[in-house]
């Protein structure tokens, strides 16, 4: 880890015009992200995915992100065209989503999307192209490529699938990847599998990880630095190691609600909501 | 309470379940864990006559369950769904969803076993008129429950009833299914992804994998982490969280 700071983001807001008002689901997210792992943890409405999907410009028609500072290197995200974006995504930033049963496309065969995906970059003939795609499925521990670079998604199960988004992402070599909620849709063993496969290459090739998470404990076991998040507020900033040192009484309760393996059958603690966590 | 033998199922050329022997006894909880494809919820629904395919023998309550499933049977033994979002009729309000069963079963006095279900799984009666999209994942999941209790069932089939759910939310109704067993008497056979779940909700616990129950163990035996078969360490180690060392150990077990 380095003191080098890749990306700045300071009071960031997203607000979203609904029908029933303004919704406020970002309230001033501060953080400065190294070449490191950073987590982002919160239960379901905290704000998380809107975060990952804000530094990206992703957010919906009916959100604005307002931020004092944004920043990406020395590119500013929080003034970008279209056509300003089209040279930061994916190329520079890129974003792993949970299910890769609707991130993929069903009428294209995997292959053809990893490719895509390299030459909207790389200007590479195809047979370059074809070649690099399968030495990223390798890459990803996918045994047989040349098989599944054939396949359309339907015909992969979703742990190959989540690991040929992982591919497809890192094949124009980016430094940031946001990876939300990656294998959540996954069984347990292969879930840490992908994690393995996205950790070792995060590490090979100097890239920074956002890792935005419902699972305190995983996320704690893979990321160096951890933002706990509640109601669109970062309530608690932490290391990794030290989670069992938590402070803030919503990490602590989110801790404590786990069922644990003691064989031990007594009712749970509940997590019991201050509206102090929710005041900014 | 229950005791199924033999039971294998097949979903036509593909046989599901191989074998599985289960025993229950009168409000005990039953833990069924296992990765997807395992068969783990084709045993709940086979039971609960979902699936046609299938041969052993399920007793429940001294009675051996033929093909068909009556009325009577569906008044003793109830099954809980795992996605809270799917299995409440959208257009029907909590109170309409409630009384549904009742009518069916002919029980009468609908009016005030909505009010005694709903107190059951601690919603509040303003919930009664709502409709499910006007409530949270964890007040749709009580709702699921409330309709399944409504019947006076003495069993209770759960299919992964806290995975859609956020971590808070689970505490809150892996606790009331705890209380609703201790108050009522229930039988529990309960299906999960999470080792932790089963071993807090379960006295006795199968691991699956393919179709096959690999392992039995207890609550304690769980909490030792004195598993014998290699499939259940893995599980084990898993549900420990991300270790880079570890994931290196895993096998394939297709």
């Amino acid at each position: 880890m380095t003191t080098e700071t890749l990306l700045t983001v300071q009071d960031l807001e997203v607000t979203f015009n609904t029908p029933k008002g303004k919704v406020h689901a970002v309230r001033g997210v501060s953080f400065d992200l190294g070449r490191e792992r950073l987590g982002i943890v919160g239960e379901s409405g905290s704000g998380k995915s809107q975060t990952g999907r804000a530094i990206l410009g992703l957010t919906a028609a009916n959100g604005s992100i307002s931020a004092s500072k944004m920043k990406f290197h020395d590119v500013d995200l929080a003034n970008l065209t279209p056509k300003q974006w089209r040279k930061v995504r994916g190329a520079r930033i890129s974003m792993i989503m949970q299910d890769p049963k609707y991130s993929l496309n069903p009428v294209m065969t995997i292959g053809n999307q990893i490719i895509e995906a390299y030459r909207e970059h790389h200007k590479v003939n195809t047979k370059e192209a074809r070649h690099r795609a399968i030495e990223m499925l390798e890459a990803v521990k996918i045994r047989d490529p040349q098989r599944v670079f054939d396949s359309y998604p339907h015909e992969v199960s979703g742990g190959m699938g989540q690991r040929v988004m992982i591919a497809m992402m890192l094949i124009p070599d980016p430094e940031l990847i946001i990876a939300d909620e990656p294998t959540s849709a996954l069984d347990v063993t292969v879930q840490l599998q992908v994690m393995a496969i996205l950790d070792d290459l995060v590490r090979d090739r100097g890239m920074a990880l956002i890792f935005i998470s419902h699972d305190l404990h995983l996320v704690s076991s893979f990321c160096d630095r951890v933002l706990v998040m509640y109601q669109g507020l970062v309530v608690e900033e932490l290391r990794a190691s030290e989670l069992h040192n938590a402070k803030h009484p919503y990490t602590k309760g989110l801790l404590n609600c786990l069922p644990k393996m003691n064989g031990n059958h007594d009712d749970l603690p509940i997590l019991e909501r201050e509206a102090s966590w929710a005041e900014g | 309470m229950i005791e199924i033998s033999k039971l294998n199922a097949w979903f036509d050329d593909n046989h599901v379940l191989k074998d599985v022997d289960i025993s229950v006894p009168e409000n005990g909880s039953f833990g069924l864990v296992g990765e997807s494809g395992s068969g783990k919820s084709t045993v709940l629904r086979t039971i609960t006559g979902l699936v046609d395919d299938w041969e052993g023998t399920i007793t429940v309550k001294g009675n051996q369950l033929g093909p068909k499933r009556d009325k009577d049977f569906y008044r003793l033994v109830q099954m809980v769904f795992q996605d809270p979002f799917g299995s409440l009729h959208p257009r029907h309000t909590i109170d309409r969803i409630l009384t549904e069963p009742v009518n069916i079963h002919g029980l009468g006095n609908s009016d005030a076993r909505v009010v005694e279900a709903l107190k059951q799984v601690g919603l509040d009666n303003a919930f009664r008129f709502r409709y499910p999209h006007q409530l949270s994942g964890g007040q749709r999941q009580r709702v699921a429950i409330a309709r399944a209790l409504i019947l006076e069932p003495k069993v209770l089939l759960l299919d992964e009833p806290t995975s859609a759910l956020d971590v808070s939310i689970q505490a809150e109704v892996l606790n009331l299914l705890g209380r609703l067993r201790r108050d009522l008497g229930l039988t529990y056979i309960m299906v999960s992804h999470d080792l932790a779940v089963v071993a807090h909700m379960c006295d006795d616990i199968a691991i699956m994998n393919h179709g096959r129950i690999v392992e039995r163990a207890t609550a304690e035996q769980l909490a030792e982490g004195t598993l014998e078969h290699p499939y259940s360490q893995q599980l084990y180690k898993a549900a420990g969280g991300y270790d880079r060392a570890v994931v290196d150990t895993f096998v394939d077990w297709d």
